[in-house]
């Protein structure tokens, strides 16, 4: 490679990103806990910079840069400024929680902006090396956030599991990675994609390569049957962790999924559909049916979490430019939501109070109208119910697949939701039509409360004119 | 005269035993470390291998960033597993089910 300025310019938000954070490091060092703000307001710096740098670049065409291993295109530039929003909203609702239960430290910001480095690396991966230095910065910097609390117990024991089963995820996924390299003799993933897998032999060790990698992306979004972790991280870890957890990287994950399978392994589609099938049916039964049983809503929204995984793999296994786009389109919509439903167990919870029972959630109506207004569009949005946006991510990902002529899919995938409608109306249930057993006043700081206000009506105003957000996501994948 | 084929199945034995050491051992979470260790030093060898047959070094730079992450991912799960230690008083497997996943 070159070294010229040409090569660097795709790249600026990442450098940006990571020349601010080694800041951020050095000036928090100096503060003390009164000026700890002035981190907070960093960090927050860093994401709108790094959103305005990615807008700013964006071209609309493709430049691979850095040897092939860096690549820069509309829909690493969406997703990436999906990613800063949403992340930007999580490090927003932590604040007061932070300051409750005296977390409030630089580490954790610091964290969270590697984590978003990661994911941006991810995102723009264009290489198997990309794909696992991206990869392992952000779930390195995730399993440290999950102990952030370093005190509870449940929390540290979430992230010894997280830990682990995150390891042998990226262990399955680099031996996959072994195999492919081992045929293709590149990790490029453009030269991956046009390598011709005429030799037989060759072809097996290619599909024992795939099934590896699929095993490792699998683990990192949570489809069932390697979603052991999931419930187990998102109800150990403190709630805004768990709001962070369960957005933006899932919003990465999705684009790691994207460069190894479609742009990598396209020629493999016919394998990796298979697999993908079963993936999502599983995902989509198992994760409606057990959240049925749960009582700790953290949980529920685990395995709820499960189940959107599984309606988003729907949208990539029919293989055509109209179900990726449906995919995407509902990823972002699910971490929209996701961060929607986590803010509102933040904002009733306060210091030596979580509110993660489903209970918590009794006659909220009574104690705050407008708050239960929130929550209830955003459980409608999640439940797929017309006209909130959650319901147009889940049209349009049937239609892909119906288009596809998978109509047993579609059928399948809709039972279920019916079936997961059970629970998010539960909670609408207990909000309205329930006594309240807890009168404290809701207390938040007005940044929380206008953000996630503007969270729930961005739910049910996107919902009323959803097509904006669809034609940005089917002109990225052009 | 050892040819690729010994260097992939040494692989897949260290990656079997590492996937052994996870799956059945009901102890200590040290030794969880020791085979995540091992999982990761059973790809490397794969990787050197077939950068050696191709003739390619693309697998031996991965190599250097794979025992690179390793050194940073061994060091954050020491470092969970002392806070554990320290809020549990047990590294023992068995005893981590506070969490019923």
């Amino acid at each position: 490679m070159n070294f010229d300025i040409a090569e660097f310019m795709p790249a600026l938000p990442e450098i940006f990103v990571l020349t601010m954070a080694c800041i951020v490091l050095l000036v928090d060092v100096c503060l003390d806990q009164e000026r700890r703000v002035i981190t907070y307001v960093m960090s927050q710096a860093t994401l709108v910079g790094a959103a305005l740098l990615t807008v700013a670049l964006h071209t609309g065409g493709r430049t691979v840069v850095f040897s092939g291993t860096f690549v820069s295109d509309p829909m690493g530039d969406v997703l990436k400024v999906f990613i800063y929003l949403v992340s930007a909203m999580a490090l927003l609702y932590s604040r007061q929680y932070l300051i409750d239960r005296q977390l409030f430290k630089g580490e954790y910001f610091l964290l969270a902006l590697f984590a978003v480095l990661g994911m941006m690396v991810l995102v723009s991966a264009h290489s198997l090396l990309t794909i696992y230095l991206g990869l392992e910065l952000m779930s390195l910097s995730l399993y440290a956030m999950v102990a952030v609390d370093r005190d509870n117990e449940i929390a540290t024991e979430a992230a010894m599991k997280y830990f682990v089963l995150g390891a042998l995820a990226s262990g399955m996924l680099l031996y996959g990675m072994s195999m492919i390299y081992g045929v293709t003799a590149t990790l490029n993933l453009a030269e991956v994609a046009s390598y011709n897998a005429g030799i037989l032999g060759n072809e097996i060790v290619m599909i024992f390569g795939l099934a590896f990698v699929m095993v490792g992306l699998a683990f990192k979004l949570g489809a069932v049957p390697f979603h052991m972790w999931v419930p187990d991280v998102y109800h150990g870890a403190p709630t805004t962790v768990t709001l962070f957890i369960g957005t933006a990287p899932k919003i990465a994950a999705f684009a790691m999924l994207m460069r190894l399978l479609v742009e990598g392994l396209g020629g493999f589609y016919v394998q990796w559909h298979d697999m993908l099938v079963v993936l999502a049916v599983l995902s989509i039964v198992a994760g409606n049916v057990i959240a049925i049983a749960q009582t700790n809503i953290k949980r529920m929204l685990a395995y709820s979490t499960i189940a959107h995984v599984g309606f988003m793999l729907l949208g990539v296994l029919t293989g055509s430019e109209g179900g990726y786009a449906a995919a995407m389109f509902y990823i972002i919509v699910y971490a929209l939501m996701a961060a929607g439903a986590f803010g509102m167990v933040v904002l009733l919870s306060r210091a030596g109070y979580e509110a993660d029972r489903i209970e918590d959630f009794k006659g909220l109506n009574d104690r705050s109208p407008w708050y239960a207004f929130m929550m209830l569009i955003l459980m409608l949005a999640t439940a797929g119910v017309p006209p909130f946006l959650g319901f147009w991510a889940k049209l349009s990902v049937l239609q892909a697949v119906v288009e596809a002529g998978m109509l047993w899919l579609a059928v399948v995938a809709v039972l279920f939701s019916v079936v997961g409608a059970f629970y998010y109306l539960r909670i609408v249930k207990l909000m309205y039509f329930d006594k309240a057993d807890d009168h404290t006043p809701i207390t938040a700081g007005i940044d929380m409360r206008v953000t996630l206000s503007a969270n729930g009506l961005a739910i049910l105003g996107l919902g009323l004119f959803p097509g904006a957000l669809m034609a940005l996501c089917a002109s990225a994948l052009l | 005269m050892i040819s690729l084929s010994h260097f992939l199945v040494l692989g897949a034995i260290l990656f079997s035993i590492a996937m052994a050491g996870i799956f059945l051992n009901r102890k200590n979470v040290i030794i969880l470390l020791m085979a995540i260790e091992l999982l990761l030093l059973a790809v490397n060898m794969n990787f050197v291998a077939f950068s050696h047959y191709h003739g390619d070094t693309a697998g031996q730079v991965f190599v250097f960033f794979i025992l690179t992450v390793a050194a940073a991912e061994a060091a954050i799960g020491l470092a969970i597993l002392i806070v554990l230690f320290r809020n549990r008083r047990t590294i023992n497997v068995d005893h981590l089910d506070s969490l019923k996943g």
